[in-house]
């Protein structure tokens, strides 16, 4: 294989540093992933040498921002196979997608009695805008449940479909189990009855190939951040049909044809979902970290990810007192583990100490902490830099752990 | 006369704030000291797990919603008493790191009056280096554990001070 961590991780220049005079171990790609230097100095040069708003002005720099942001647009198409570069809304992250996402579907859609379809294990973020949503309209929510393995309950899902179903919004990756779910299947059950379906992939774009049109979801959402990307620029993809058919969820400058005070026509595809001056330099510089991932290969990328998946599995299998949370068969490489009775917030105290960050606690889905009936987890989530070193290094901290409060 | 006996009042009152005023300092001072001798981060954790062990067992009647302070992370109860104008603190967490510093807040704040303790400034914190354990972000209760000591004691101090 093609992959040397070690040059890799010369591109990313935070993870030459030291915590508490301990080299980083950076285990909390869950939450955020670093970036590489290719993407540091696209933000550092946009703004030194072509800031400028898009679409707006007849100026020289304005046509050139506009010109890179619409490239972005294309390469991020690209990136997830969308048949359209119109289809490609650029948003804040994954929760602004679903926040606009539950309006603007929900206004049209969604009326009294009416339910939505979501599993157990989503992120909050797929949790409240529906209540919100739910609450709005007197609509409610049905839950596809998961077994002590994490993996979803297929035959519970199709019993949870009636004439009321309006859409399905499951996630693709669990944020803390780690379960790939089985998308393809849940969206073909919600097509048979004409059932639109929207993936979270928020945990699943930076780790798996993404094909929009070959799964054939009608939404599909994600953020810059968690995939190399800088943070406050995120997708949402909608089939044209739907984004046709569907109001725009914020109202400004930019989305709209003609303002009277008696009436605003709005602006075509993808503009119409674009209100206001759109984070430009977030988008360009997504671009550049989906060409950076392209540079290695996604591939390559999944390959030693599923190395380091297997390692760590190895590894806690063989340590003591080690209870692991989600055992999918289905998997990515995030492990969310409990070190005997003790709290995740006391290791976490002591993983941090040794330069270790992992996250503790409920990773914003408690309903998944309440399926277990527990507190919390210590979850470790890996990207494409991390070796099985640091790995290593984990099961010391453990070590440590254990020696400190058994 | 009365206006004399009143002065006494007052001043004996004054008097007695400021020996524990300084009582709650000493007692932070005592604590800077007992950690300055750790300068390994792992060693005064280790020194707060003791401590968390001394921290006496509390009730179960305590351990209840009503008391709950923080669901962000670990749990921690609180609850105060208030016998013969002072205030007595029962607490207790799930986490043990947590525990042992509500073990250090309850030893410098426990079994005074309300007054000293809304007027406490907690410096040994800074010093003994647990200010980041008590940042927001850290959304481990331990500063909304610390409002709610000092809560309490504007409540008793509303309720009995006359």
């Amino acid at each position: 294989m093609n992959f040397n961590v070690e040059k890799i991780r010369k591109d990313f220049p935070i993870l030459t540093r030291k915590v508490y005079d301990k080299p980083l171990v950076y285990l909390d790609n869950g939450a955020t992933t670093q970036k590489p230097l290719c993407v540091i100095n696209c933000i550092s040069n946009v703004y030194s040498y072509s800031n400028s708003s898009i679409h707006r002005g007849l100026h020289y720099l304005s046509e050139q921002s506009t010109e890179s942001y619409e490239r972005a647009r294309k390469t991020v198409r690209e990136f997830i196979n969308a048949r359209f570069d119109h289809e490609i809304i650029f948003t804040c992250g994954t929760t602004g997608s679903i926040n606009g996402l539950t309006f603007s579907f929900g206004e049209k859609y969604v009326n009294s009695g009416d339910e939505i379809i979501i599993t157990a294990m989503e992120h909050h973020s797929n949790i409240v805008p529906w209540q919100i949503l739910c609450e709005r309209k007197n609509a409610s929510l049905k839950i596809i449940p998961f077994n002590d393995n994490g993996e979803l309950l297929m035959n519970e899902y199709e019993k949870l479909f009636n004439p009321k179903t309006r859409i399905v919004a499951v996630t693709h990756v669990s944020n803390v189990l780690g379960t790939i779910n089985p998308v393809e299947q849940i969206i073909e059950k919600a097509h048979q009855r004409n059932i639109p379906v929207l993936i979270d992939g928020a945990q699943s774009v930076q780790h798996l190939e993404i094909d929009v049109q070959k799964l054939d979801c009608d939404f599909f959402v994600f953020s810059g951040h968690k995939m190399y990307g800088p943070t406050g620029i995120g997708v949402l993809y909608g089939k044209e049909k739907w984004l046709e058919e569907i109001p725009p969820f914020q109202g400004g400058g930019e989305m709209v044809h003609t303002v009277t005070f008696e009436k605003t026509t709005y602006n075509e595809l993808p503009y119409k979902f674009e209100a206001g001056t759109v984070n430009y330099v977030g988008a360009i510089a997504l671009e550049e970290a989906i060409k950076y991932i392209f540079r290695l290969g996604k591939a390559n990328i999944a390959e030693h990810e599923k190395e380091l998946q297997q390692y760590v599995e190895y590894r806690l299998e063989n340590t003591d007192h080690i209870r692991v949370y989600g055992k999918a068969r289905e998997k990515i490489s995030i492990i969310s583990f409990n070190i005997d009775d003790i709290h995740p917030y006391d290791a976490g105290m002591i993983f941090d100490k040794m330069g270790v960050a992992v996250r503790t606690g409920t990773h914003c889905a408690q309903p998944v902490m309440q399926r277990y009936n527990i507190d919390g987890t210590i979850r470790a989530s890996f990207a494409l830099y991390n070796t099985k070193h640091e790995i290593d290094i984990l099961c010391e901290a453990i070590e440590k752990v254990k020696s400190m409060f058994s | 006369m009365k206006i004399r006996i009143k002065g006494i009042e007052i001043f004996f009152i004054k008097l007695s704030t400021q020996a524990e005023v300084k009582e709650i300092n000493e007692i932070q001072e005592e604590i800077i000291e007992e950690f300055g001798i750790f300068d390994d981060w792992m060693d005064k954790y280790n020194y707060l797990i003791e401590l968390s062990r001394d921290l006496p067992l509390i009730d179960p009647e305590y351990k209840v919603e009503k008391y709950l302070i923080s669901e962000c992370q670990s749990k921690v109860w609180l609850y105060a008493e208030y016998n013969d104008g002072l205030i007595n603190y029962i607490a207790d967490s799930n986490a043990i790191i947590t525990k042992g510093i509500i073990a250090l807040l309850i030893r410098v704040l426990s079994g005074r009056e309300p007054r000293e303790i809304m007027d406490a400034d907690l410096f040994f914190i800074d010093k003994i280096g647990l200010r980041q354990n008590l940042s927001p972000t850290r959304s481990n209760g331990l500063l909304a554990f610390l409002k709610q000591m000092k809560l309490y004691a504007v409540a008793y101090n509303a309720k009995y001070k006359n």
